[in-house]
């Protein structure tokens, strides 16, 4: 019997060919595999989210095999000695044992955490990135909405996972939910009840988080994630204007390999710096926070950073009872509208931003090309606004650990808060309109005028002027040469830009060439020899 | 007038109708044996009742707290007043506070104060332990109150499980859960308990000082206070951290900040170096 001889190259074509043959799926995936993706950096925020998303689901998984969602009473016998023989609930203890007792649980846990803070905060990263740029215009406002619409599911996400290890800090969360319920006028009490299955803390409410954060939560945010994908992908991305780039195309790098690569080698660095921050800063110290008891409330008991500012939202509220006499009289608590009303409007506002901008302006047209943030000198600024009233509210929901840490009175705290509530989200208007018209005012200088060298030149006439390198030929224009027209690119503003100072070293950390000698640039003035000293003289020897 | 004389004479007339057998000189001597016997025992219990009223003048102090009497009348009389007796405005009468109180200020540095403030803060202690030894043997002559017991070890055999557990329920409200303090009202706040050794937290729990709540051993038994003793020293000062840097154990606030500083900072960078590569 003749061994046939193997043709090990031709293998895998041979095996793509049989794929082919059963699944007819050479030209879907072609066209997916030459997609084409523009780079730049900032495109790359909302795969931080992405890669810390899988982490999440991967940590959480070995997490649930050791987790006990259930608020019966054990005694802990584990092996954390401060807290045995004390009695808690069984999350609390499971939580423990994860912790102290199950081999790599501790870091498993924290990694989860973490992952969870950068989550969201990559959500945040990144929603800002695409909301300076005015990438949510036309077509894409249904993205911009399943966008924020992560940032509301994550915070729920973040919120359920924050109450489950039934520590002293999660009961605290927990009982601060139930009061914020209780503050909604009419079903309030209903809405409570039907939550925790009768009054705070009963005995369900761990089970019920549990549900909903291993797997409606983790299922909605699944969903929304694919259909935020899906819609990239059939959209396209955006991209920079520059060279060659316009509303109608995409220039980049094809999916496969480059791109794909590059994402696989970015997943690996998010998930190593996730690892490297489990591993080296503490988070969360349960065991420090004990079993959670309706009398234990210990001082810098705050949310995770996300839920901070409705925190800080409910500090800085005036304690204003409304009371209305209908029957028995009612009161709407002082609570309702730092934690149910500001949330309302913020969702609505932060949804419905594509389409408010895009009635002011009167703008109905596709946009694929973005905008640096200087040329939408409104919109940055109300970015900016947004983005000091967000601040101002998160830090007044550390407003304790600022007031004690900093030596500053916690009164003078809170009262800093209340103005700077009023003050500084137009001060921030003001102050970015102003900017974004200045940078704009500096292009188009530079535009016309060209590139400042830092040469000096004194005139005959004794006249001091700085030598511009001009970035167009000459025209015929009296100070002899053009002006170019602003594209809404990056303009070049110093001299080693336009090539004075010859290639930029290539190399990240450490250069990987030899740098070249700089060669005389034609852009570069040309250095005259010094003109031959002539003498003084009196008018007459000029004869 | 005239009716007031009448009573009295009245009053005297019946008392003198009933010895009416007795000799004039045996009811005189009688008389004046009485009224000695009843002048010692007047000026008697006056000596054994009020035997301070002569202190106040010229109290009798023990060498210690005569030495305290010494530097209590150069570091302390400006505000605490002479004899301790406080001055409007400046600073509180002492009388009664003890010496767990003294030995609390005045150890941990809080006392002499700095300047007038919300609180007085932790300094290197002016006196060094047998000068505040004598100053609270001083204030502890003059009124009294509560002593820290004997010894620098105040936890033995304090049960660390239930220190925590009265930790959490009385203390973790102000100096937080990991010990490291709070804020307060007013630019006032819960210290620290890192630098405390085992008989400040102790005369603390006993004097209840600045804005402390007193813990008297009615409230918190002395074995409970040496439990509470136990959990802060053993616990929050001495074990390791087992998760890594606990970013000063402040909480979510400081994570917060990190996910920033480092996860996002490193992230950016991270994706500037990937894009540059193109």
């Amino acid at each position: 019997m003749k061994r046939r001889k193997l043709d090990l190259a031709a293998m895998p074509g041979k095996a793509a060919e049989e794929v082919d043959d059963r699944f007819q799926v050479a030209t879907p995936l072609r066209r997916l595999l030459n997609k084409v993706f523009p780079d730049h950096w900032s495109f790359l925020l909302g795969e931080i989210a992405l890669f810390s998303f899988i982490v999440l689901l991967l940590t959480g998984v070995f997490l649930t095999f050791f987790f006990e969602p259930a608020m019966t009473e054990v005694v802990y016998d584990g092996s954390y000695a401060p807290l045995q023989g004390t009695p808690m609930s069984a999350a609390y203890a499971s939580s423990l044992d994860i912790s102290f007792d199950v081999r790599g649980g501790l870091v498993m846990r924290q990694m989860h955490h973490w992952a969870a803070l950068l989550f969201m905060a990559a959500i945040v990263v990144h929603m800002l990135r695409v909301f300076f740029t005015g990438a949510f215009r036309k077509p894409r406002e249904a993205n911009w909405i399943i966008g924020s619409l992560l940032f509301w599911v994550g915070f729920l996400a973040g919120f359920t996972g924050y109450s489950l290890p039934d520590d002293g800090l999660s009961g605290t969360g927990l009982r601060i939910a139930s009061a914020i319920m209780l503050s909604i006028p009419v079903i309030g009490s209903w809405v409570t009840s039907s939550v925790f299955g009768g009054e705070f803390p009963g005995t369900i409410i761990i089970s019920r988080f549990f549900i909903a954060h291993v797997l409606l939560i983790p299922g909605l945010l699944v969903a929304l994630i694919s259909v935020h994908l899906g819609l990239v992908f059939k959209q396209k991305h955006t991209q920079w204007p520059g060279p060659g780039r316009t509303n109608g195309n995409v220039v980049g790098e094809r999916m496969f390999p480059r791109y794909a690569l590059k994402q696989g080698g970015f997943f690996m660095v998010v998930f190593g710096v996730i690892a490297l921050m489990g591993g080296l800063f503490q988070i969360n110290p349960i065991w420090l926070f004990g079993p959670y008891e309706a009398w234990v409330v210990s001082a810098a008991s705050q949310p995770d950073w996300y839920v901070m500012f409705l925190d800080g939202s409910t500090r800085l509220m005036p304690a204003w009872e409304i009371p209305i006499p209908i029957g028995d009289g009612y009161v709407i608590p002082p609570l309702f509208w730092p934690t149910v009303v500001l949330p309302g409007i913020l969702v609505g506002l932060s949804t419905m931003y594509p389409f408010l901008e895009a009635r002011q302006l009167k703008d109905r047209k596709s946009h694929n090309l973005l905008q640096r943030p200087r040329d939408a000198p409104a919109r940055t600024a109300v970015g900016a606004m947004a983005v000091a009233f967000y601040i101002v509210l998160t830090l007044s929901g550390a407003n304790d650990v600022i007031a004690d840490k900093f030596q500053i009175s916690l009164n003078a705290m809170t009262w800093a808060g209340r103005i700077g509530l009023l003050v500084v989200p137009p001060l921030a208007y003001y102050v970015t309109y102003r900017l974004c018209l200045g940078l704009q005012q500096h292009d188009r200088e530079v535009l016309a005028h060209g590139v400042e060298t830092g040469i000096i030149r004194r005139l005959p006439d004794g006249r001091f002027i700085e030598v511009h390198q001009p970035l167009s030929a000459s025209n015929g224009h009296a100070d002899g040469h053009g002006e170019l027209e602003y594209v809404g690119w990056v303009v070049p503003k110093k001299m080693n830009r336009l090539g004075a100072l010859g290639p930029a070293i290539r190399g990240f950390f450490y250069p990987i060439e030899r740098p070249v000698e700089a060669p005389v640039s034609p852009g570069h003035p040309p250095v005259e020899p010094r003109p031959e000293r002539e003498e003084i003289t009196s008018g007459e020897s000029r004869r | 007038m005239t009716s007031d004389n009448d009573r009295r004479r009245g009053l005297l007339a019946r008392l003198r109708e009933r010895p009416a057998a007795r000799s004039r000189g045996r009811r005189r001597l009688g008389a004046a044996v009485r009224l000695i016997a009843a002048l010692m025992l007047a000026g008697g219990a006056y000596t054994v009742f009020a035997p301070g009223a002569q202190a106040q003048d010229n109290p009798q102090l023990t060498g210690a707290a005569a030495e305290g009497k010494a530097l209590f009348d150069v570091s302390c009389v400006t505000c605490h007043g002479r004899n301790a007796q406080g001055v409007e405005g400046r600073g509180p009468s002492l009388i009664g506070v003890g010496a767990a109180s003294v030995e609390f200020q005045v150890s941990s540095g809080r006392m002499p104060l700095a300047r007038q403030e919300a609180q007085a803060h932790r300094k290197p202690p002016l006196f060094n332990d047998e000068q505040t030894r004598q100053l609270a043997q001083y204030i502890q002559e003059l009124g009294g109150g509560p002593v820290v017991p004997d010894g620098d070890d105040l936890r033995e055999e304090g049960n660390i499980a239930a220190g925590g557990e009265l930790f959490r329920i009385n203390c973790s409200q102000c100096h937080a859960f990991g010990g490291g303090g709070g804020a307060l009202s007013s630019g006032k706040f819960a210290p620290s308990l890192r630098p405390a050794t085992d008989r400040q937290i102790y005369a603390a729990m006993l004097s209840g000082p600045q804005n402390m709540p007193v813990f008297g051993d009615n409230q918190l038994r002395p074995e409970q206070k040496a439990d509470i003793i136990a959990y802060i020293q053993e616990t929050l000062k001495h074990d390791q951290d087992p998760g890594g840097f606990n970013l000063g154990r402040y909480g979510p606030s400081t994570e917060g900040l990190a996910i920033f500083l480092v996860g996002i900072v490193a992230l950016v960078f991270a994706s500037l170096w990937i894009a540059g590569k193109s």
